[in-house]
């Protein structure tokens, strides 16, 4: 670890230290459709990506690639500089070498799902205390004390000891970006986080959302919010037909379009 | 109508009624356990186990237990390695032992077919968030899939225990004097079917509804997700130290 910091501060005497993500020439095919056509990322402590695309650009495969919920083909992903090891199948196909680097990693990476994932059998409270016992092995009292401090930040402290399906789909999300935060995440993954939300619902989860980015969380976040892209992200980047076609600053990328595709994508946002 | 013979008769049949249940659980005990056994092979991903449990639910779904009682009963008893065998002889000439081995190895079958059926219906969402958060497979089995998988398979596990119970009325066949060989020798007796018949079946139905009402308080424990939501006030729920 140290000595990863040694050598990125040696290769970029001026930059800062190992980037928290880094993804360099992801490739994924689904059958034979390719979805990802060699994606390359960076993401810094304290950096929001937001990653923008159309229906099958590939923005939420690669965010599952990088914590392994689909296996990349080729390309590889670092977290906190540390590879994560992958191996050839038999049948030639690329899979995690360790299984156990890829659950340690995936414990630093909390993840924020489309349609929440709530545990449904349990209530929101046991599904904060959840991973966080049993995976990182902490003191169950002390989890219990975090959760319900997650839970009054996200502003559902009164819904702790009621079931998922009990719950309006913002209050469900907003939980589940509690469980995220409970596991106390070096960077945090959203996959659409809005969008199965009724519209009145949106705001709530959002509001959440750009607290967290206020505090300097490292997040990536897949998302159809372009208010969110522009005002909270610190980098935008737009995937088209598996390809980063274009990234930048996000005020400078919505002012200037880079790119013609880029153009059309917010011009079809803004009719 | 003859009140005393009603009384004397589910008396009689009620004194069997230990026998029965005993058939019973340790049918279904055994029965789990190979069901389980089997559940395993078949999501194991080996393709030979996947064929075993295929063979295995197509003979034993598809065939009569009434069949495979016999078999178990008259038929191994025809091999000599199984009448010189010091470990299968004490259990295969014993028609009690023979009733529980046919019914563990039938109800298996379903039961097999049940697990699995409520392994794969599991939402795929909740195993992955099980994932995400860095959850062992083990872990994520015994917190996520196998409580969901549980509860899935519970209204149908249930019915399948109410048919094994019906089904330890077969081991009269096979000269056992549980609730059913005590009716038919009655009705043997008395030439009285209509009387002794309907006791039996009256008890049986009361056997049942019990069962019935056991798994739906079981379910219903287990579901209050599916529930309308509690009130505001409700008082504060500990969480389980399972959790």
């Amino acid at each position: 670890m140290s000595a990863n910091v040694a050598a990125a501060a040696k290769a970029a005497p001026s930059s800062d230290e190992t980037p928290a993500i880094s993804v360099k020439d992801l490739r994924k095919c689904f059958g034979d459709h390719e979805v990802l056509k060699g994606i390359s990322l960076e993401a810094h402590k304290g950096d929001v990506i937001s990653i923008l695309g159309s229906s099958g650009s590939g923005k939420s495969t690669m965010l599952r690639c990088i914590n392994l919920l689909e296996t990349p083909d080729s390309g590889e992903v670092r977290v906190d500089g540390e590879l994560i090891k992958m191996k050839r199948s038999r049948d030639g196909h690329q899979m995690p070498a360790d299984i156990r680097q890829v659950e340690r990693i995936r414990a630093n990476l909390a993840m924020v799902f489309q349609s929440f994932n709530l545990w449904s059998h349990m209530t929101v409270l046991e599904n904060l205390v959840a991973a966080p016992t049993h995976v990182l092995k902490r003191p169950r009292a002390e989890c219990l004390e975090q959760a319900e401090a997650l839970l009054k930040r996200v502003g559902i402290w009164e819904r702790r000891n009621y079931y998922p399906p009990h719950m309006s789909g913002g209050q469900q999300q907003r939980a589940a970006i509690a469980r995220a935060l409970a596991m106390n995440p070096k960077v945090m993954l959203f996959d659409e986080p809005t969008s199965a939300l009724d519209p009145e619902l949106v705001g709530e989860v959002l509001r959440v959302m750009r607290s967290l980015a206020e505090e300097g969380r490292t997040m990536l976040v897949v998302t159809h919010e372009m208010g969110f892209a522009r005002d909270v992200s610190s980098k935008v980047m737009f995937l088209h037909k598996g390809e980063v076609d274009s990234a930048g600053e996000p005020k400078e990328m919505f002012a200037r379009p880079p790119t013609p595709q880029f153009k059309q994508f917010i011009a079809n946002f803004n009719k | 109508m003859d009140f005393d013979f009603y009384l004397s008769t589910i008396w009689s049949v009620l004194k069997a009624l230990p026998l029965t249940l005993e058939i019973w659980f340790f049918g279904i005990a055994f029965g789990l356990i190979i069901a389980t056994g089997l559940t395993w092979l078949r999501a194991s991903g080996y393709k030979s186990g996947e064929y075993f449990t295929r063979v295995y639910v197509f003979v034993f779904r598809g065939s009569p237990l009434l069949v495979q009682l016999y078999l178990v009963y008259f038929g191994l008893s025809q091999f000599d390695f199984v009448r010189h065998s010091p470990i299968l002889w004490p259990i295969l000439r014993d028609p009690m032992y023979c009733t529980i081995v046919a019914m563990a190895l039938n109800t298996a079958a379903y039961e097999s077919e049940i697990f699995r059926g409520a392994l794969r219906a599991v939402p795929v969402g909740q195993i992955e968030a099980a994932k995400a958060f860095g959850m062992s497979a083990f872990t994520r089995f015994r917190l996520v899939t196998l409580p969901i998988a549980l509860r899935l398979a519970l209204p149908a596990y249930s019915t399948e225990i109410i048919l094994m119970t019906k089904a330890t009325a077969l081991a009269s066949v096979v000269t056992i004097m549980e609730m059913m060989g005590t009716a038919q020798k009655i009705q043997h007796d008395t030439f009285r079917p209509i009387e002794v018949l309907t006791c039996a079946g009256v008890i049986y139905l009361l056997l049942n509804l019990s069962i019935a009402r056991l798994f739906a308080w079981v379910e219903y424990r287990l579901s209050p997700h599916l529930r309308p939501p509690p009130e505001q006030s409700q008082q504060v729920k500990p969480v389980p130290e399972v959790l």
